[in-house]
Formats: structure tokens, C-alpha cells, sequence
């Protein structure tokens, strides 16, 4: 395995991880203003895993996300504007204000959709898989999910299946020690999720999820595995949720000692020091967090006066229209 | 017009869909050498090879989730429950996936799945493999169900379930398999919502479904004997329902008797008698009538399950009770 990144792909990483960063300490913010409805479960904490992993994808390649899906939207190349107007229910968002946080999605972009059922994107992503195998196409797909729903049968479910048909699909599993509220020694008795990987006789890695360029690395390993017909992987990446498991969470049961200690294990501090010792300069660095925040403000001035949807249009787009004369 | 059974009209849809389109492909458990539990698709792998009729392990939800994902990238996947009992294993990409993306999505993409579920009792199979569970997806907007009720619908049907962008749940009834119908030879398709009259009659309306559209036929036939004239008709498939022609034959008769094989509280007669009573209240001279299995778990011993589902003798009843209230 290499080393190191190429300095081009250190800056790409570090901007993908600003990106992530600031929208989501934006909609933070936006969110307990009242600008957001329903509830919010943010990616702050463990943005070098969608950096790191979809640095590697084209846009043809396919991810299906979590509940925490914000993150991998915009690591997959999704624009702030049209994002931060699904997250405020307009018309102008994404997804004509119908899906909102949980369920932000691009087909365009490869996003099949953050996911409000636990576990419930790893078939889909096995699927997508299968469908590139099946018409001989040159993506892969990725699912992201938590330890959590690493105790679902869909995961096992889904591995089985990737693992008999060799599917081209790598397995993300952000292991940030909390199922919602729940620690993992109580609900796994295993150390790590990437030791699962045996039982479906596929590789199993384990890489630091606050390193980006480890993360980068190993799912660089998984992706062209997968591509060049090598079959699936399950990629472990240890992480930290900063917030709650939705925003009304205090995380009153998390240890204080271990939760500082993971703060200041922060990725994007890691990753800003490491570059300037490889000769970046600051400007560069301080050049990314300029434009992403002048986008980021710009996107929120958008969703702000973008229209609300029509309430006629409540019931569209349930069914794709069909007459049997056309086919 | 050819003669075949019920089984060998599926089959040949489905051949006939295999042939017309490289992205279709068979999915499920044991359909492969062995042809299915049912036999439904015996011979397909010799026709069509492996990668395009595929076993799967046993794991309704990886393989359900897999064509949902499949179907969402482009292919257009054929996948088999082997028994309709077993949807409770992958109910969450069933309702939850397959029904809603394309809304959440905001109309950004299409599921063309389709969902092969034999269904039904009447085979001592008790009450994991003899279950009518077409209610529970007729609750879910976004998916289509069909219940075809011979060897012309069982194909027609499917064939329209093929070609729909939509996911869409076809039951077929085990029962029927062996039953031979009239088929044309070329090429047709049944479409969705249109209800068809399968008997002219001028006293009553039974509404029946699925193998207890036969039922009525032989209690409409028995009925002529004492003067009463049955009209039954067989909505073909209840997502879409084509309420219309009911509607339309209730003013005629001012009686209507629902009629399906799955049991009675929460069974699509509560949906279809709640329609008609709203729409032609001042046209019904009799409470409308439900013939359905007893809220009951299927039985096992013959005896038994004879008590617990509804035949011709019920729809008889049934037809007299009305009979008698309007006079």
C-alpha cells in the first residue's frame, strides 16, 4: 500500500472535510434557530470517512448513507445550495423538500439516499453493485452505516450475498462506539466490526477514521479491489460523534475523559498539521475555508428565499407515470 | 388461443420478458436447477444461464434489498418470495425502500420491481406457508398489487408488471398453478386498474379476488338454480383499484358481496365496502357483505383449515343473508 497521498489529493481531502465541517456546524446553528424542521443527526466528528472514501469515487459510483447522511452527500460532490434547501423543506432542495435530512438523496451525483432505517441502505448498495456486475458497467458501490447496524440482518444479510456473487460493493462501517445512545460493549461482544469480514470470507480493515489519508488509503485498496473484480471489502473506520445521536441528545451517558480525549483527536487539526509539515502553505488551507464559507453562506441566503413547496404537490412523484401504449 | 395451466402462463411471461429485455432478470431462492419451490421457473436456466436466473442464498431481505438497489441503477429484476409468508423477513425493503424512494427522492428515480409472491392456503401448509397478506401493501402507497385469478391474467398481468417503472407485487394463488385457461398465442398485456366482469347478473355484486373468484363462479352457478343472479367481478388488481366498474355495477344490483381467501378485519372487503358505501350509499338495499377467512393463524389439519377459509358455500350464504335483508 503507498504511503502517503499526493500533495493535489491532501488538499482535495482537506476540502472535503471543511466542506462537511462547516455545513454542519451551519445547520447546527440553523437547526436550533427553528429554520430546520424534524430532527437532525450530524456527521461532525467523522468527516475524514466520507472524505477519505469518496475521494476515491467517480460520479458514476454509487454510496447509500445513514440517518447521519449530510456528511456523504457533500463528500460525494453534493452542492450546499440544493442541499441546504432540502434540509429547510423547499421546494429548490434536492429533493423538492420530500426526503429532508434523513433522506437527502442525488441519483445524479451516485447518492442513493441518506437512510432513516438503520442498516437499510446495505442491500441497496449490494444491489447497485449487482446491477453493475449484471450489465457489465464500471461502478462500484459503497455503503456507509454505523456499528449499530452492524448487529442488523441486512448487514449480514448483505455481506453473504456480495460475498457468493463477488460483488463489486465495499462496506463502510463508521464504528463511533454508539448505537444511538447505546455503547458498544452492550451491544456487540465483538472489538470490531471489521472481524465480521471472516465470516464471509471477504477482507476485513480496521484504518483510524481521524486519519484522512489512512482512511484514504485503505478505501483506495477497496475501491480498485472491487473494481477490477476482486469482490467486496468490509472497511472498519474507528471514529467519534461529536454530537448527540440527534440533536436533542446531551449525551449525559458518555464518558468525559474519553469523549475530550476524542475531540482533540479532531481530523481535520490532524490533517491541517500534517500538510503544513509537508510544505502546504497556510494560505492554501486558509484559501479553502474562505471559499467553502462564502459558498456555504451563499447556500443558506438560497434556501432562505427559496420558495416552499406547493401543497399540491404533496402527492406527486409517488408513482413514475406508465401507459402500457408506450411500452 | 392456446390451453395451458396457470404455472406454464407465468412461465412463459416470464420468458417472454427475458427475451425482450437483457435487463431483466430472475432473482430469488431455488429457482434456478431446482425451478422453484412451486416449480414456477423450472427450465428458465437452461434457456437463459445462470446470471440471468439467480439463486440467491436464503435471505429475503438481501435479495429483496439487492433488486430494490438493482432496480433503482438501471436493471429491471424479477424477484421470487417463495411463499408470501416469507415477506416478513424483508418487509423494511419491501415498504419502507422499494415503495418510497422514488417520493423521498422527490421523483429522481424509478423502482421497475418486480415481486413474484405465490400466496394462499388450501394445501394443509399451515400458517407460515398458506397466508393472503395482500392488505398489508394495499396500506402502502407506492407499490402496485396484483392477484391474478387464471392462466390469461396470471400472464397478461405479469407482463404489465414487467414493463410498469413501479415496483409491483403480483400474487400468484398456489392453488390456481394447476389450472388451465385459455392464453393467446402472441404477445398481450392486462392492464393495471381495470377491473374485468367475469359474469353478467342482475341481483347481486360479488367482488372476488384470487382463487375465490372461482368460488363464486360455482356459487353463482348453483344460485341460477333458485332464481338468483349473481354478477362477479374481479378487480385483477387492487393497487390500482378500479372502484369505477364496481361502483357502477353496485347501482345496478344494489347489493354487493366482497370476496377474498385472506381474513376478514383489516382484509381489502373493509377497503372496498368503505368505497362503496360512500359512493353509492343511496344504492344499496342490504349491509354490504364480507365472505373471508376467520381471524385466524392458518390451521394444519385439513378439517381445520376447511373451517377457518371461505369457499362457494360461503359466498352462498353470503349472497342469501343480502337477499333476504333487501326483500
Amino acid at each position: 500500500m503507498e504511503k502517503q497521498v499526493p500533495p493535489e489529493v491532501g488538499l482535495q481531502l482537506y476540502e472535503l472535510m471543511v466542506r462537511v465541517r462547516k455545513f454542519e456546524q451551519a445547520v447546527v446553528d440553523l437547526f436550533a434557530r427553528g429554520k430546520i424542521p424534524g430532527f437532525l443527526h450530524t456527521y461532525i466528528g467523522e468527516e475524514a470517512v466520507a472524505a477519505g472514501v469518496c475521494a476515491n469515487l467517480s460520479m458514476d459510483d454509487k454510496i447509500t448513507s445513514t440517518h447521519r447522511g449530510h456528511g456523504h452527500m457533500v463528500a460525494k460532490g453534493g452542492h450546499f445550495d440544493k442541499a441546504m434547501a432540502e434540509l429547510f423543506g423547499k421546494a429548490t432542495g434536492y429533493n423538492k423538500g420530500k426526503g429532508g435530512s434523513m433522506h437527502i438523496a442525488e441519483p445524479d451525483l451516485g447518492m442513493l439516499g441518506a437512510n432513516a432505517i438503520v442498516s437499510a441502505g446495505i442491500p441497496i448498495a449490494t444491489g447497485a453493485a449487482l446491477t453493475a456486475q449484471y450489465m457489465g458497467l464500471n461502478w462500484i458501490a459503497v455503503a456507509f452505516f454505523g456499528d449499530g447496524a452492524s448487529n442488523e440482518g441486512a448487514f449480514h444479510e448483505s455481506l453473504n450475498l456480495a460475498s457468493v456473487w463477488n460483488l463489486p460493493v465495499v462496506y463502510v462501517c463508521e464504528n463511533n462506539e454508539f448505537a444511538e445512545s447505546t455503547p458498544r460493549w452492550q451491544h456487540q461482544k465483538v472489538k470490531d466490526v471489521a472481524t465480521r469480514a471472516l465470516s464471509y470470507d471477504i477482507p476485513g480493515v480496521i484504518v483510524d477514521g481521524n486519519d484522512v489519508e489512512a482512511v484514504y488509503l485503505c478505501a483506495k485498496e477497496a475501491v480498485e479491489r472491487a473494481r477490477s473484480g476482486g469482490g467486496p471489502t468490509l472497511l472498519e473506520a474507528k471514529t467519534t460523534r461529536w454530537r448527540g445521536h440527534h440533536e436533542a441528545d446531551n449525551q449525559s451517558y458518555r464518558d468525559k475523559e474519553e469523549f475530550q480525549a476524542a475531540l482533540d483527536n479532531d481530523a481535520i487539526a490532524r490533517w491541517e498539521k500534517v500538510l503544513l509539515g509537508r510544505g502546504v502553505p497556510k494560505s492554501a488551507l486558509e484559501e479553502i475555508v474562505a471559499r467553502t464559507e462564502q459558498e456555504l453562506a451563499e447556500a443558506i441566503e438560497y434556501a432562505d428565499r427559496s420558495p416552499l413547496p406547493d401543497p399540491a404537490s404533496a402527492r406527486a412523484d409517488i408513482f413514475t407515470p406508465f401507459t402500457l401504449e408506450a411500452n | 388461443m392456446a390451453v395451458m395451466t396457470y404455472r406454464e402462463a407465468v412461465r412463459q411471461a416470464l420468458r417472454e420478458e427475458l427475451q425482450y429485455d437483457e435487463r431483466v432478470y430472475l432473482i430469488g431462492e431455488d429457482i434456478a436447477e431446482f425451478g422453484g419451490s412451486l416449480k414456477v421457473t423450472l427450465g428458465l436456466l437452461d434457456e437463459f444461464g445462470p446470471k440471468r436466473i439467480r439463486n440467491t442464498p436464503i435471505s429475503e431481505m438481501g435479495l429483496l434489498g439487492a433488486a430494490v438497489g438493482s432496480a433503482a441503477t438501471g436493471a429491471r429484476p424479477i424477484a421470487e418470495v417463495m411463499y408470501s409468508d416469507f415477506f416478513g423477513m424483508a418487509m423494511d425493503q419491501v415498504f419502507n425502500q422499494a415503495a418510497k424512494m422514488r417520493y423521498m427522492f422527490g421523483g429522481k428515480l424509478s423502482i421497475p420491481l418486480t415481486i413474484r409472491a405465490p400466496m394462499g392456503g388450501r394445501r394443509s401448509a399451515a400458517a407460515h406457508h398458506s397466508q393472503c397478506l395482500e392488505a398489508w401493501f394495499m396500506h402502502i402507497p407506492g407499490l402496485k398489487i396484483a392477484m391474478p385469478a387464471n392462466a390469461y391474467d396470471a400472464k397478461g398481468l405479469l407482463k404489465t408488471a414487467v414493463r410498469d417503472p413501479n415496483p409491483v407485487i403480483v400474487f400468484e394463488n398456489k392453488m390456481l398453478y394447476n389450472v388451465k385457461g385459455e392464453v393467446p398465442e402472441e404477445p398481450f398485456f392486462v392492464p393495471f386498474g381495470v377491473a374485468k366482469l367475469v359474469r353478467e347478473g342482475s341481483d347481486v355484486t360479488v367482488v372476488a379476488v384470487s382463487d375465490m373468484v372461482d368460488y363464486s363462479l360455482k356459487a353463482a352457478e348453483a344460485l341460477e338454480a333458485e332464481g338468483i343472479s349473481l354478477e362477479v367481478i374481479d378487480p385483477r388488481t387492487i393497487a390500482p383499484l378500479d372502484i369505477g366498474t364496481i361502483v357502477q355495477s353496485v347501482k345496478k344490483t344494489g347489493k354487493l358481496v366482497v370476496a377474498h381467501e385472506a381474513n376478514l378485519t383489516g382484509g381489502i372487503g373493509a377497503e372496498i365496502a368503505a368505497q362503496v358505501g360512500y359512493r353509492a350509499f343511496d344504492y344499496l338495499q342490504a349491509p354490504i357483505e364480507r365472505v373471508a377467512a376467520k381471524d385466524s393463524p392458518i390451521p394444519f389439519a385439513p378439517i381445520l383449515e376447511k373451517e377457518i377459509l371461505p369457499d362457494d358455500q360461503d359466498v352462498m350464504d353470503a349472497v342469501h343473508r343480502v337477499m333476504d335483508y333487501a326483500g
